[in-house]
């Protein structure tokens, strides 16, 4: 039987891949692009499953919420980064030092 | 139904000004750019004239996820506010004419301000707090040809959507340990006890409204992306979205998380004293100008964190009263970067080339010495009162060992402001040449907030008292 506590697991694992994705990667930004939308997705499985567990659809509407959002902020950072590769020619994670920090 | 919409007037007023705006824009392209300023400032007073007129109303909206109350209407006054004077500044810094998108994004960001700051579910937040942020991004790279300008856009787009995500994951915890989004369930759920799973929700939600307002350690973007946005949209940055953000986190800590406040009282307060030092530290050496007001800006959030984690309804009040004299401060100093170009129109930003800045533009350097002297919160200057009522709150709560190292702090923080002073008024003069002019409204503006900070503030206080006092009193 698969009980709620898979769920949480799977998605903590996959919240963490996310975040390791946008630390660790140093080669390009593409990359990062998907470990954010991994991260949006461990939370939508949050979401589906407490939301099966509850009883409750207010979990499930949210997941709809999100999953939209995430369209439109996927939409906006490919737009940054075209500007960005037009302006530098790369996209590699390291290059993006032209201010210090 | 219609009257959930009488009390989302001035929500409803900045959607529909944007999308008019935009829609012009469309036909008539970017050669009538006065005409697309206007509108958005009607649009905007216009918002702020509806908020006025629904001050008082204290009532739920949307099957309670909306909350209309004098607590949001207080932000969102100086959200409008601080929105309105970042169009008005604008169109002198873009040379070839302003775009007609940049009014219509400020007022969108402005939008999902409002809604955030008048959020009572989580659901609300996390679309105000969306609709605000996918505008900030792309204003941040408004400049699209400057590399410095894309790039901080991009910077800010990871960490901001890095951000939601952690937001994100920890109210879907609270929703699945406390059963519900809505703030006064999750409330009455962690008032019995906090289980595991709540505390972790909890922690995520606060590291992810700790993101937007850059408190540290998560304030890394900030100094990159104040340098590389284009000077107007930093200004923005610094002041209205701070504010919603501010407002936004001392809801849900008080409103959702109110009775879990030994579980996030500890949080709160490293927060605080990890953004007043470091903010303070890392300001030090700094030789561009917007970095240095970014470091600024870290540190203030420190001191406003402190009223927060007071966890009182003084502590809130001091907070608002911080915002106001805040926005004031940053707006006035970003209105003095904005006249500092140099006789072929290059913009100036580096320390260095502010040395003599005293004897060449006497007035521009008194107000900045104003403004800086204010953020560093040295009385008489009115910069000194919110940092006084926020330490009160903290000793009234019984964390005096937190106001004592604040104070300790500010005396470091004021180092860093007071080295730009002598800059300005003791160095050689530099071979650069600041030559640039303000319009008489940017000069006016200036000049009003200079003279507010200095004296004509402290007769203020009872009005901000009385207004604060009510704002916060909506929460306890």
């Amino acid at each position: 039987m698969i009980s709620v506590g898979h769920y949480l697991a799977v998605s903590a694992v996959l919240f963490t891949l996310g975040v390791l994705g946008i630390f660790i990667n140093r080669k390009n930004i593409i990359v990062i692009l998907m470990a954010i939308e991994l991260i949006l997705l461990a939370v939508n499985i949050n979401l589906v499953a407490f939301s099966a567990a509850l009883g409750d659809l207010v979990g499930q509407v949210f997941s709809m919420f999100v999953l939209t959002v995430a369209a439109g902020e996927a939409a906006i950072g490919l737009a940054i980064l075209v500007i960005y590769f037009r302006g530098r020619g790369t996209i590699a994670v390291d290059d993006a030092n032209r201010m210090k920090g | 139904m219609i009257a959930d919409l009488n009390l989302i007037w001035p929500e409803i007023i900045l959607a529909v000004g944007a999308m008019v705006t935009l829609m012009i824009g469309v036909y008539l392209g970017d050669r009538r750019v006065a005409l697309y300023q206007i509108s958005t400032m009607v649009t905007l007073a216009a918002a702020i004239a509806a908020v006025a007129t629904i001050f008082g109303t204290e009532a739920t909206a949307f099957s309670g996820t909306v909350a209309v109350d004098n607590f949001g209407n207080f932000a969102k006054i100086l959200i409008y506010a601080a929105s309105l004077v970042c169009i008005v500044i604008a169109p002198r810094f873009f040379e070839k004419g302003m775009k007609a998108e940049y009014p219509v994004l400020v007022v969108l960001a402005a939008l999902g301000m409002g809604i955030m700051v008048s959020s009572r579910d989580m659901m609300t937040l996390y679309i105000g707090l969306e609709l605000n942020s996918l505008a900030a991004y792309v204003l941040a790279s408004f400049m699209r040809n400057d590399d410095r300008s894309s790039e901080a856009g991009l910077k800010y787009f990871v960490l901001g959507a890095l951000a939601s995500g952690m937001l994100l994951y920890g109210i879907s915890l609270l929703y699945g340990f406390s059963g519900s989004t809505q703030f006064n369930e999750i409330a009455a759920a962690l008032a019995s006890d906090v289980s595991r799973g709540e505390l972790f929700g909890l922690i995520f939600v606060l590291a992810g409204l700790a993101f937007k307002i850059s408190a540290v350690p998560f304030h890394m973007w900030t100094p990159d992306v104040y340098e590389g946005a284009p000077t107007p949209v930093t200004a923005f940055f610094a002041s209205a979205p701070k504010v919603a953000a501010m407002a936004l986190m001392t809801r849900v800590a008080i409103d959702a998380m109110g009775p879990a406040l030994g579980a996030w009282q500890q949080i709160v307060i490293f927060l605080a004293l990890a953004s007043i030092i470091l903010g303070a530290v890392g300001a030090i050496g700094q030789k561009n100008i917007k970095r240095l007001l970014a470091y600024s800006s870290i540190n203030n959030v420190g001191f406003m964190l402190i009223g927060l984690a007071a966890g009182t309804q003084a502590g809130v009040e001091a907070i608002l009263t911080y915002l106001v004299v805040y926005l004031v401060t940053t707006l006035g100093a970003f209105l003095v970067v904005l006249q500092l170009t140099d006789k072929d129109g290059n913009r100036v930003e580096s320390i260095p080339a502010l040395a003599g800045l005293s004897s060449s533009r006497p007035g521009l350097a008194a107000a900045m010495a104003v403004f800086l002297f204010s953020l560093a919160g040295i009385p008489p200057l009115f910069g000194f009162w919110p940092k006084y009522l926020v330490f009160e709150a903290a000793v009234a709560a019984d964390l005096v060992p937190l106001a004592v190292a604040g104070i300790v702090a500010s005396v470091i923080g004021a180092y860093y402001y007071i080295a730009v002073i002598k800059t300005m008024y003791f160095d050689d003069k530099s071979d650069v040449q600041i030559t640039g002019q303000g319009t008489l409204i940017d000069n006016a503006m200036l000049a009003a907030s200079a003279v507010w900070l200095c004296v004509i503030g402290y007769l203020f206080i009872p009005v901000l008292g009385t207004v604060s006092t009510s704002a916060a009193s909506v929460l306890f």
